[in-house]
């Protein structure tokens, strides 16, 4: 390209590799999020919010399983939802540290939550106009769901924080706790560069402006302050994780190691 | 395959019903979006999911399959497709009626994203009062969130404007 200008010719495109690494990131981050919100069935504080959690972790799998779906088909090695999920070690993992981290208490999985959906919702939004119209389909559906997503994750922050002595100091030890693992929602790196400059996927960098001021708006109305942290690890886009995901890896893949190929 | 098997086909697979709310029609729900039957009797079917993890969606596709092969398909292909994005507002007139009678508070317009906050009165599907409460959010299935009538007391589902 020899002038700072885009338009539809001179668009760089991105090799089915990108196209297949930047479907992972997407996918697993559904993926081990549904995960881990499944892990509340019928462990949550009331029975509505055993069936909340579970319709969100629900939705998050279906999202998982477009994603990882095309992911399959893109990479043409002959590896379907299944194997993607089921088969892989924990460095074959694209996911942020974020949704893995173990729900220590139902403070940490709704903190969790609403860093994550403040992020995914504004990310479906813009994947709906992606120019890669199978992402576009998956987000316009998944924009819709990220929403209660989001709404249902400011509701419990927004009750627990204003609420007792106890529940306010418990939701802030949850947001202390994910804070650090938040930048690396952000991070942009030579992959999600060249997908967004071929107008497949979005900077993630794109969305942290917003993001802050979302979930900082949530946290002051619920009495809590946005945590002062330099930590930042990192590491899940490149398949370092932390410890806990292969506590979850090992519950999620048992059965379908032990019977490849098993189905009900 | 004579036109008159394949309109036999169409329709049978119409009215395969949904397998979580069973009052109504895929077609009504809005969730069957196209069937084509060729001279062989090839037979494909394309349908959209409510929500993308919906889990009935499997046992649509299973029903849907059988049905079509009962009205004379030779083979069947069913074929799933999410754009548009389905949309509460696909659910035909007659479905809501159904919905309703069946105790189930059909949805409003299909909100836009930037009124996810707002909240829009329901009514009770049973008494017909405006005077209702949203227990949850989420009911029991993706679709539908619980709702309760202080007028009759009744608890009652209701299909999220979505």
């Amino acid at each position: 390209m020899t002038a700072g200008r885009l338009d539809a010719d001179s668009a760089p495109t991105v090799g089915a590799d990108d196209l297949f690494a930047y479907l992972l990131r997407l996918g697993d981050d559904a993926l081990i999020a549904a995960q881990r919100l499944g892990e509340w069935s019928a462990r949550a504080p009331e029975m509505e919010e055993d069936i909340a959690l579970s319709n969100i972790a629900l939705d998050q799998l279906g999202a998982a399983r477009l994603f990882l779906t095309y992911a399959g088909e893109v990479e043409g090695a002959g590896r379907d939802e299944d194997a993607l999920a089921y088969r892989r070690e924990d460095f074959e993992f694209r996911n942020v540290q974020l949704v893995e981290l173990s729900d220590t208490d139902f403070g940490t999985a709704i903190a969790k939550l609403l860093c994550l959906s403040a992020f995914q919702h504004p990310l479906y939004e813009a994947l709906a106009s992606s120019t890669d119209t199978r992402i576009a389909g998956i987000a316009a559906k998944a924009v819709k769901e990220s929403a209660y997503h989001l709404d249902h994750a400011t509701t419990w922050t927004l009750r627990l924080g204003d609420g007792t002595p106890e529940s306010h100091r418990r939701m802030a030890d949850a947001v202390d706790e994910v804070w650090p693992y938040t930048f690396e929602l952000f991070e942009s790196d030579e992959l999600s560069r060249r997908v967004a400059a071929a107008g497949i996927g979005v900077e993630p960098a794109s969305l942290q402006a917003g993001w802050l001021g979302m979930v900082g708006n949530v946290l002051r109305r619920a009495t809590l302050d946005v945590p002062a942290t330099d930590w930042r690890p990192t590491g899940g886009r490149t398949g370092r994780h932390t410890e806990a995901l292969g506590y979850l890896l090992a519950e999620m893949q048992v059965l379908h190691r032990a019977h490849p190929g098993a189905t009900w | 395959m004579n036109a008159t098997v394949a309109t036999a086909i169409r329709d049978a697979v119409a009215r395969v019903v949904d397998p979580e709310i069973r009052v109504v029609t895929v077609e009504e729900l809005g969730i069957l979006r196209d069937v084509t039957v060729d001279s062989g009797g090839h037979t494909t079917v394309t349908i959209t999911p409510t929500y993308s993890g919906c889990p009935a969606l499997d046992v649509i596709r299973a029903d849907v399959t059988a049905a079509a092969r009962r009205a004379g398909a030779t083979a069947v292909d069913v074929r799933t497709d999410l754009s548009p994005a389905w949309s509460t507002d696909d659910i035909s007139t007659s479905g809501r009626a159904k919905l309703a009678a069946a105790g189930i508070a059909p949805p409003g317009p299909a909100r836009r994203p930037e009124q996810v906050l707002l909240q829009i009165a329901v009514r009770c599907p049973r008494c017909g009062s405006p005077a209702t409460q949203e227990l949850s959010r989420f009911g029991s299935t993706a679709c539908k969130s619980l709702w309760r009538c202080t007028a009759c007391a009744e608890p009652f589902d209701h299909i999220k404007a979505h």
